[in-house]
């Protein structure tokens, strides 16, 4: 019997036709495609809702353009009073932190990486790993509190006396020693993005065939040779992305940098003073706007913020997939 | 007798190479140290700056005004733990849903233009989430629980679609031929024995994203505002726990200084809480 139906539905194609057309009536696949496409609506809802930002943003700071035209970006004069908005100063703020939080970051997250994939045995990589993962976990707003008092004096009465007894005559090093400033955000911020460095390094490090390291040591170098030629060298790209990454944290990082950079929409050479950044200035101003052009310059000062960091997390992205791809493909 | 000077020559570089490469273990050890410093130090300090703060009053009374003492953060407990629990009825099912799809359906070139959107989209800056929100509500319905909840969600949505894709993806390809060989249509598949197969770790992803977003500031700061009262309805501007943080750190006053510190630690317990309870979840589930 059975045997016969296969055959039947197998080798004779009128007969298979016949029996596929009641089946076509009560389209068993229907919930299928309801679902596939519920499921496709979400998924593309994501990129919709992406231009949808862009879109409304765009829309919203328009009038700041029309208004205030290139100015916008020449000036660094941000005055309610006067109507003059430019972005300059917040431009230069968000710049200056967040290299510092790299420039004090990398070594740390690349170390940390290094050591915890390499070398550390796994009873001591585990515990540490978590703790560094752990600092990704704590909120923003907790961060800026601790940074307002906690980091903030720690500067003021340690870090910032000994710089100024030092390094006094360098212009980097000016001015009175707040505590609060440009310092201490990059400080806090390379807090912020080491698990992310780190984490993205690590994973970089673990696409990296153990024949490379099997072959550094087989030559007869050390440890440390072995890391520079097999690892390092080889990671550099990755490393690379990891730190466009975190960059990207950095630069739209806003709660914990409103509370220690001391708000001042001003330009100073010097990283004891205070500045602002793009994402602080809207934390700072933007529920309370007195004109509708100041709200629209507030929200141009958001599409730079988020322009910049599209792009910049654009390239870091690239770059990591291109480079775990490259692995994969040379095993 | 030049063999033996050779000879002689290596072992001194040798030793040289072999110390430098002592030298860098070290200092490789001292960072990894170095790094994990912050996380016990902030923790410790919020915990014994925030624990004395915590009595009955703190979470059953409306703040008081500046300069007075006493009083609690209520409102903003309550409003935080609403404005959460609607993100999560936005953010879940869709981000689950655009999980799935990537992982059960998401082949090709399309899949890597939606799995870059939603990469893209977990790295907008918080802020920038808010002023979206601010132009697509609050400038038509004003400040409300509803704009904060939203935006809270935009922030989770990408979250737990991408945690659902990796987790599904971790589950193998014959348990789907095994169903779909069974004559199962391919949602039943999916739903009846793929989700529930891997529905702790899926809650796992969820629980992570809702930490993550139960500290969020700035997207709530010109979405829900704020409030120095319970907010009467889901339409009317709501205090949330960080946000009344911090107004509070920045008012000041040693009091309110002082329950920011106590919100502070409610955040972080709650966080900690369930990052740890994940954790030991995993551990448990492989061992």
């Amino acid at each position: 019997m059975v045997t016969e139906l296969v055959e039947k539905l197998f080798f004779t194609r009128e007969i298979s036709e016949e029996i596929s057309l009641p089946l076509k009536k009560r389209d068993v696949h229907f919930g299928d495609k309801v679902f596939y496409y519920l499921l496709k609506g979400a998924s593309w809802g994501i990129v919709f809702l992406l231009l949808a930002m862009v879109g409304l943003i765009l829309k919203m700071s328009w009038p700041a353009f029309s208004t205030l035209g290139w100015t916008f970006f020449t000036s660094a004069e941000w005055n309610s009073w006067t109507q003059e908005f430019g972005v300059l100063s917040f431009i230069y703020g968000t710049v200056i932190s967040s290299l510092l939080a790299v420039a004090f970051a990398v070594p740390v997250s690349v170390g940390v990486a290094l050591f915890l994939n390499e070398l550390a045995p796994s009873w001591l990589a585990r515990p540490l790993g978590f703790l560094i993962e752990m600092l990704a976990a704590i909120p923003s707003i907790v961060y800026g509190l601790w940074g307002l008092f906690v980091l903030a004096p720690l500067l003021r009465t340690y870090v910032q006396p000994v710089l100024l007894d030092y390094f006094g005559w360098f212009p980097l090093f000016q001015g009175p020693p707040l505590g609060v400033g440009m310092l201490c955000a990059g400080v806090l911020l390379a807090i912020m993005i080491t698990p992310t460095i780190s984490a993205m390094t690590r994973e970089v490090f673990k696409a990296i065939p153990v024949s490379h390291r099997e072959a550094a040591l087989g030559l007869g170098a050390t440890r440390w040779e072995m890391l520079k030629l097999a690892v390092l060298k080889t990671g550099t790209s990755g490393i690379i992305g990891a730190v466009i990454l975190g960059l990207g944290r950095a630069l739209g990082e806003t709660m914990a940098v409103t509370m220690v950079i001391g708000n001042k929409s001003e330009i100073h050479l010097s990283l004891f003073e205070s500045g602002q950044t793009m994402a602080s200035i809207l934390a700072n101003q933007y529920a309370e706007a007195d004109s509708d052009l100041q709200l629209a310059a507030l929200t141009a000062v958001g599409l730079t913020l988020f322009m910049v960091s599209l792009i910049i997390n654009s390239i870091a992205r690239f770059i990591v997939w291109k480079v775990e791809k490259g692995f994969k493909g040379g095993k | 007798m030049a063999s033996k000077l050779n000879l002689k020559v290596t072992s001194f570089t040798d030793r040289k190479r072999k110390l430098k490469s002592q030298l860098i273990i070290g200092v490789l050890l001292f960072l990894a140290l170095l790094a994990c410093f912050p996380f016990l130090f902030i923790s410790a300090y919020v915990i014994s700056k925030g624990i004395g703060s915590l009595d009955w009053a703190f979470f059953t009374q409306l703040p008081k005004g500046p300069g007075e003492t006493g009083g609690g953060m209520a409102n903003a407990i309550l409003g935080s733990g609403t404005m959460v629990l609607m993100c999560c009825l936005l953010g879940i099912p869709w981000g689950m849903a655009a999980g799935i799809y990537l992982s059960e359906y998401g082949e090709g070139k399309t899949a890597r233009i939606l799995r870059f959107a939603t990469d893209l989209l977990t790295s907008v800056p918080s802020i920038v989430v808010g002023i979206f929100i601010y132009g697509l509500i609050v400038i038509y319905f004003g400040f409300s629980a509803h704009a904060g909840a939203t935006a809270l969600a935009v922030i989770m949505l990408p979250i737990v679609a991408r945690s659902t894709e990796e987790i599904l993806k971790l589950i193998p390809n014959h348990i789907r031929e095994a169903g779909l060989a069974l004559g199962i249509p391919r949602w039943k598949v999916i739903l009846r024995i793929l989700v529930p197969g891997c529905v702790g770790a899926l809650v796992t992803g969820v629980m992570l994203a809702i930490a993550r977003v139960a500290g969020e500031t700035a997207p709530l700061l010109f979405t829900a505002l704020g409030n120095q009262f319970f907010a009467d309805s889901l339409s009317q501007p709501t205090a949330s726990l960080p946000v009344q943080i911090y107004n509070f750190a920045k008012s000041g006053f040693p009091d309110l200084e002082r329950q920011a510190w106590a919100g502070a630690l409610i955040l972080v317990l709650f966080v900690f809480v369930i990052n740890f309870g994940t954790r030991a979840f995993i551990y448990y589930k492989k061992s």
